[in-house]
């Protein structure tokens, strides 16, 4: 196991590598970073020096290497347009990020697996048809589109929750929580289920495909004959054969969650790691960008190892043989 | 003579489908005494497997029993309700599968199964229940029960997993045991001791098992007593020794017949020309005419019933006193 950990992250330094250095080759088509540092009437000369200060003078391969190398070192650079620390910056923004990451995704998981195994059980019922029919709209209409309507319905309309920003927050360290206040905990509503809608109709349907699939299994079959209670048939054995690959899907979903909260905090103006990256495109900040880029890559890294690992502890067909098969 | 465990009284099964209903099995009666193996042949679709899912109420919709009665000890269970019907399977009822590789929950210790069997039909703790399944593995033949009962099914080879799943299926220590087609997915060295545990079953427990395959050589082997099914019919059911040395009705004639032997050299072997008719389209009067070498008038209009010949009944026109007279 340890082995496989470590072989693992060997590959994981490789894809943050490829993943830096196709980023770095797209940063040229951003924009100048110099037209947003200076005013409009900077003299050239005083241009060309601050291009050479920052580097940008040197093949692109070079820079690449250089900021490789502050990496390794844990620099990544200071912001061009608010001249501090990058992962300064970062750090202060990731809590809002994966606070939002972390309700969206429990929504999903619990919301999509409840409704994914109702409509497994119950498909000839009108309930099950109704969330089928709010599935497909939750898959088919964009994130931007649902945040925007829900803030409409729910901010503008009813006036019941807050359309934009984080409410109050308390400061633990240097993480900032909006768990603890009832502003907070309104705030994060809205766009948790913007976020989640899309992952978690596609974990229902995942689940409800899975379930009735195993449900059609033998060994269903012969646990219905040894005249199991159908609680403990479709609550324990099914449901459990029908995580293994929800479980896949629901990890890779997390990743993209973080990565696609970039919308969502832009509609609800979350002050989060995705609304700093956006910011950072429109002002050809390179460092921020690169930074966001590398943090999400090694996101799904880890993730997709937990995944791996999780899957064995789930499956014990998976495990490395003991030396007791038979 | 004592009451049978199951007595199955003219069994009807339907499935309902798009065009028209299927009538799968119909009009099936037999018993099973305590201790006895029942061997039930016929090719696919003859309605075997349906017979045994009947009996342990598993058929599934649109499917279902549509006419008479299923007794256990004298008590009719094909009324009961769905959660008392669930408390006779595993408990009075149990059942083998044909594919011991797919029978067991991959993701779960055998042991934690057979617990969960034990522990829904009995009263037993925990501990005692585990204990209860070592005993189990045990007695199927599973050697080092005590360390295998923390063993993953894909740990077992294939005969020992048909073991675990005997196993289970003793786990309650039911009165009757159906195993549908236990030993096809076996090698042949191994299918002889499945064979083995299962007429075991019966001397030492008084277990009676109704056996459905298709393979003559196990019913030989290992019935008492054998029923030839045809299109949901029985043709013909009777001791397993005369029916397989002197098989009255046709198709059990043409079945037998069809049994290579190493005694006789043939170049090619016996079979029953053309192939059983389709549920949907099954002939008027006997289901077997179209195949049959002695099918007569009365058989392409009438519908046989079993008649008592010997120690047999046979569905068949030819056995019919009345007619043979007239004839």
């Amino acid at each position: 196991m340890i082995a496989f950990i470590l072989q693992r992250l060997l590959q994981s330094v490789a894809v943050l590598f490829a993943v830096g250095l196709i980023a770095f080759s797209m940063f040229r088509f951003a924009g100048d970073p110099v037209n947003q540092i200076v005013g409009v009437d900077t003299p050239y000369a005083e241009r060309v020096a601050i291009r050479k200060d920052l580097g940008l003078d040197d093949a692109v391969a070079v820079q690449f290497l250089r900021y490789a190398g502050n990496v390794v070192r844990g620099e990544f650079g200071t912001s061009y347009q608010f001249r501090q620390p990058v992962s300064a910056l970062l750090a202060e923004r990731m809590p809002a990020t994966l606070e939002l990451a972390l309700c969206a995704t429990l929504f999903a998981l619990t919301v999509g697996i409840l409704m994914g195994v109702y409509c497994a059980l119950r498909r000839e019922t009108w309930l099950a048809k109704i969330f089928l029919a709010i599935s497909l709209v939750g898959i088919s209409l964009p994130t931007f589109l649902i945040g925007i309507l829900l803030i409409f319905l729910f901010s503008v309309t009813l006036g019941w929750l807050p359309s934009f920003g984080r409410g109050d927050t308390v400061r633990l360290g240097w993480w900032t929580t909006g768990f603890l206040t009832g502003s907070g905990l309104r705030a994060l509503i809205l766009p948790s289920v913007t976020l989640g809608l899309f992952q978690m109709t596609l974990i229902m349907r995942l689940v409800r495909a899975e379930m009735l699939e195993v449900l059609r299994t033998d060994y269903i079959r012969f646990a219905r004959a040894r005249g199991l209670t159908t609680r403990s048939i479709h609550l324990g054995h099914a449901l459990k054969n029908t995580l293994v690959p929800v479980i896949t899907i629901a990890g890779l979903q997390l990743g993209s969650v973080i990565a696609f909260s970039i919308i969502t905090e832009t509609v609800f103006q979350w002050p989060g790691m995705g609304l700093l990256f956006v910011q950072a495109v429109q002002n050809v900040d390179i460092p921020i960008m690169a930074a966001y880029l590398l943090l999400v890559a090694a996101i799904f890294v880890v993730i997709n190892l937990v995944v791996d690992v999780l899957y064995t502890i789930v499956d014990p067909r998976l495990r490395l043989s003991t030396g007791r098969a038979a | 003579m004592t009451e049978p465990v199951l007595s199955v009284r003219n069994l009807r099964v339907a499935f309902a489908g798009r065009r028209g209903t299927l009538t799968a099995i119909d009009d099936v009666s037999f018993d099973i005494a305590r201790g006895e193996i029942l061997g039930v042949v016929g090719e696919s679709g003859a309605g075997k497997s349906v017979t045994g899912s009947a009996v342990i109420g598993l058929i599934d919709p649109p499917g279902g029993i549509v006419g008479g009665q299923i007794l256990l000890k004298g008590e009719r269970i094909d009324t009961l309700s769905p959660d008392a019907m669930r408390r006779i399977r595993g408990r009075r009822i149990g059942m083998i599968f044909q594919d011991p590789l797919t029978s067991l929950n991959p993701l779960y210790r055998v042991g934690r199964q057979i617990v969960e069997t034990v522990r829904t039909h009995t009263d037993l703790s925990e501990k005692a229940a585990r204990q209860r399944a070592i005993d189990l593995l045990a007695e199927v033949g599973i050697p080092a029960p005590e360390r295998r009962i923390d063993g993953y099914p894909h740990e077992f080879s294939g005969g020992m997993r048909q073991r675990v799943v005997i196993a289970l299926a003793l786990a309650a220590e039911p009165e009757l045991i159906i195993a549908d087609e236990p030993t096809t997915a076996l090698d042949v060295s191994v299918q002889a001791q499945i064979i083995a545990l299962l007429k075991r079953l019966g001397t030492e427990r008084g277990t009676s098992v109704m056996l459905v395959t298709h393979d003559m050589g196990v019913i030989a082997e290992a019935a008492d007593r054998v029923a030839v099914m045809y299109s949901g019919r029985i043709a013909e059911i009777g001791p397993v020794r005369d029916v397989v040395q002197n098989p009255l009705h046709p198709y059990a004639k043409g079945l037998m017949g069809a049994i290579p032997t190493l005694a006789q050299e043939t170049d090619r072997l016996a079979q029953i020309p053309g192939s059983m008719p389709r549920l949907s389209n099954i002939p008027q009067g006997c289901a077997f005419h179209p195949r049959c070498p002695s099918a007569f008038a009365r058989c392409l209009v009438e519908r046989p019933d079993p008649i008592p010949v010997g120690a047999h009944r046979v569905a068949c026109h030819l056995y019919d006193r009345s007619e043979a007279s007239a004839a």
